[in-house]
């Protein structure tokens, strides 16, 4: 297809500091609901969600990294992504022209069986209705509806900002959109510049520039400071993060004792 | 009171007899209603699910009903399409079963997903993909199937029997009730498989993950596999509670010996499979995805090696080898320690296909998430068992379920329970009859 894009993005763990605002941008540009008490995370609903690695050595190798974590949006390698091949109701789609997951919230009956397929826990369910804070609700974003209790919700790769470009540049008679037209929240709040966004298969956007995935191999990159999070389960995600430190790769996957710690493509 | 809706020539205890003891189950059912109801209203936050448990007890029992159920499906393939004509004296049973587990397991669907009115978008916006929706569309249909094999069952009451109309839609849905059978055994090898296809599909979870044949991962054929094997073991268990409870013989051996030996033989062939499959997942297919074995089976608090140790041999091997040797079977402790064992296996899977796969952490980085159910989840779970308990109940007392009943135990010759204390009802006939 002439027209199809994969959007995709590169973190860069070496410059992300853990600030969180990516995570602070992507709830207040998703109407993401929140609890009065968000101690326990197994239940607080987090598109975006960073990580906190260590590397489990003493002083004075001890060291860490935050990995943010996105939903992947994975295509797999075999064309079906974990989650939407398995929701009864057609209630998550895979674009062919974007490459976004999408998430349909009133089809979604709240079976939690895509959550229970996707492997980065990148989906969340609304176990309560949303409740903000008086006066808040007049600070949503008017371009996302808020979810009902009883869905399942994710990341969308702010596919709202994808439609408004997209009608932009309708009006002005053009079908291809320019590389900052189209930018997540996440990506746009970074302080340190971590997360670049953009077209996977197009050469003019930094993403591709940055990783160029191999197309034909499931998308995978040579790109000797690249990996992608459990990319032996052939899910194929489209984040991908860069990160000069061997031990923060091999975190990014679960290999045996035996295997190699230097993988192809993965040594500094 | 009722005793014009009791079958011709058995006995039953009074009434008030009848109610009093039901009364202690009715309550444990009426708190399972209550905490459905609260799910219903307030949502599923009032369970101790969340985000790393999307499924859990509900979809354990959900999926283990379904196989213990299975007993209707394999009985019926055995009695009319193998035309083992021995077995007609416990289809009755094993369909009431069968009946009771498969509404049941809808029920539970209804309560566990988030939006209970968009259930029907399952039909509606079908995914031909999921796993759920062949699970959706068999289940629905077969406990259509169950319904129609059950009606006639229905029209055998003394009272129904009496109208003409009824009397022959009963006899002659009975005829055609091969037509039924075959369809819901062909429905059922694939529900069950399609149950075990929905981990079996789940390539992002290397717990679950299996490969297979065409779209059908392994656990498609060893879920049918295993409810075909297990099935009949629960009719026979719950055919010989009910037989301790009533204090009769119900069934002829020669139906329990002959149900127990092709039970056996499927144990022992689905323990071989189980053993090949359990090989071939820890020694190629995890290791391609990074895991070892004890990676499953370790640094978590309840989660060791002894459970699968434990669901092969000690609920698959034992259970297998007493059934297939007639001895084994033919011994009163021996049979009821199998059956039990064989019922706790298929238990113990389905939980491992559900629970353990959720706790397995993937991503490196994350560890084991346990999980305990919360009040509402476990009365709720109680519903299949109370309701079960009551609807077998009320079937065994008004409904001619077991066809050899009146033969094992002729009105004259009361058991040794009975003798001590003649029931009510067998007076009154006494009454009416010297009148």
């Amino acid at each position: 297809m002439r027209d199809e894009k994969k959007y995709g993005m590169v973190i860069d763990l070496d410059k992300c500091t853990g600030c969180g605002a990516c995570m602070v941008a992507c709830m207040a540009e998703n109407n993401v609901p929140f609890k009065e008490d968000e101690s326990n995370k197994l239940d607080s609903i987090t598109w975006m969600r960073v990580y906190k690695l260590t590397n489990e050595k003493p002083f004075p190798e001890a060291d860490i990294c935050y990995i943010p974590r996105p939903c992947m949006h994975c295509e797999a390698d075999h064309g079906h992504s974990p989650c939407v091949s398995v929701c009864p109701a057609t209630a998550t789609d895979y674009s062919l022209r974007t490459g976004i997951v999408s998430q349909i919230y009133s089809r979604c009956i709240g079976c939690r069986y895509c959550m229970v397929a996707c492997p980065y826990h990148a989906r969340y369910f609304n176990w309560w209705d949303p409740v903000w804070p008086s006066d808040m609700e007049k600070y949503l974003s008017p371009n996302v509806s808020p979810r009902m209790r009883g869905v399942v919700e994710k990341c969308s790769f702010c596919f709202h900002r994808y439609q408004l470009a997209m009608d932009k540049a309708f009006l002005e008679k053009r079908r291809e959109l320019k590389e900052n037209e189209y930018q997540t929240a996440c990506a746009q709040a970074c302080p340190a510049d971590a997360i670049t966004f953009g077209d996977l298969n197009n050469p003019e956007h930094a993403v591709q520039q940055l990783v160029r995935p191999d197309r034909k191999n499931g998308g995978r990159t040579k790109h000797p400071r690249a990996f992608r999070l459990l990319e032996r389960l052939g899910t194929n995600p489209k984040i991908y993060y860069l990160s000069s430190r061997e031990w923060v790769r091999r975190a990014g996957d679960n290999y045996l004792k035996k295997e190699n710690k230097t993988l192809s493509g993965r040594s500094t | 009171m009722d005793n014009a809706l009791i079958p011709k020539e058995v006995k039953r205890c009074p009434f008030s007899q009848f109610i009093i003891l039901l009364g202690p189950v009715v309550g444990v059912l009426l708190l399972g209603v209550f905490a459905m109801s609260l799910v219903w209203l307030k949502g599923l936050n009032q369970t101790n699910m969340n985000d790393a448990y999307g499924f859990a007890a509900w979809i354990w029992a959900d999926l283990t009903v379904i196989a213990l159920g299975g007993g209707a499906f394999f009985t019926g393939f055995l009695r009319y399409i193998i035309g083992k004509d021995e077995l007609k004296n416990i289809i009755n049973y094993a369909v009431l079963i069968g009946v009771i587990c498969y509404s049941s397991a809808l029920l539970i669907l209804g309560i566990d997903i988030g939006q209970p009115l968009r259930g029907w978008f399952i039909f509606w916006h079908a995914n031909v993909h999921s796993m759920l929706t062949e699970v959706a569309f068999c289940l629905t249909v077969y406990l259509g199937v169950l319904i129609i094999e059950f009606v006639p069952l229905i029209m055998e009451n003394r009272q129904i029997d009496r109208v003409p109309f009824f009397h022959h839609l009963g006899h002659r849905m009975h005829e055609i009730m091969a037509v039924f059978a075959a369809t819901g055994a062909y429905l059922s090898f694939f529900h069950q498989g399609s149950l075990g296809g929905v981990a079996g599909v789940l390539f992002g979870r290397p717990f679950a993950f299996r490969e297979g044949v065409f779209i059908w991962p392994w656990t498609f054929f060893l879920f049918t596999w295993s409810a075909a094997a297990v099935g009949p073991c629960f009719t026979m268990l719950i055919t010989r509670i009910t037989e301790k409870i009533t204090q009769k013989k119900l069934v002829k051996e020669n139906v329990i010996q002959l149900l127990a030996k092709i039970s056996g033989w499927m144990l022992t062939t689905y323990i071989i499979a189980k053993i090949i499959d359990t090989w071939y997942w820890a020694a190629v297919t995890a290791p391609s995805k990074g895991f070892t074995l004890m990676d499953f089976y370790s640094n978590n608090p309840l989660y060791g090696i002894w459970i699968l140790v434990v669901e092969i041999v000690i609920f698959g091997v034992v259970p297998a080898a007493i059934l297939i040797i007639e001895k084994g079977r033919r011994h009163p402790i021996l049979f009821i320690t199998a059956v039990v064992l064989a019922v706790l296996g298929v238990c113990l899977n389905r939980w491992v296909m559900v629970l353990q796969v959720m706790a397995v952490p993937v991503l490196p980085f994350e560890g084991w998430p346990m999980y305990f159910p919360s009040w509402q989840e476990i009365a709720t779970t109680m519903i299949p068992v109370t309701y079960g308990i009551v609807f077998i109940s009320l079937a065994y007392r008004y409904l001619p379920i077991f066809p050899q009943e009146q033969e094992l135990n002729p009105m004259g010759q009361m058991g040794p329970g009975e003798q001590e204390k003649p029931s009510i009802l067998s007076d009154r006939k006494l009454r009416s009859a010297e009148t």
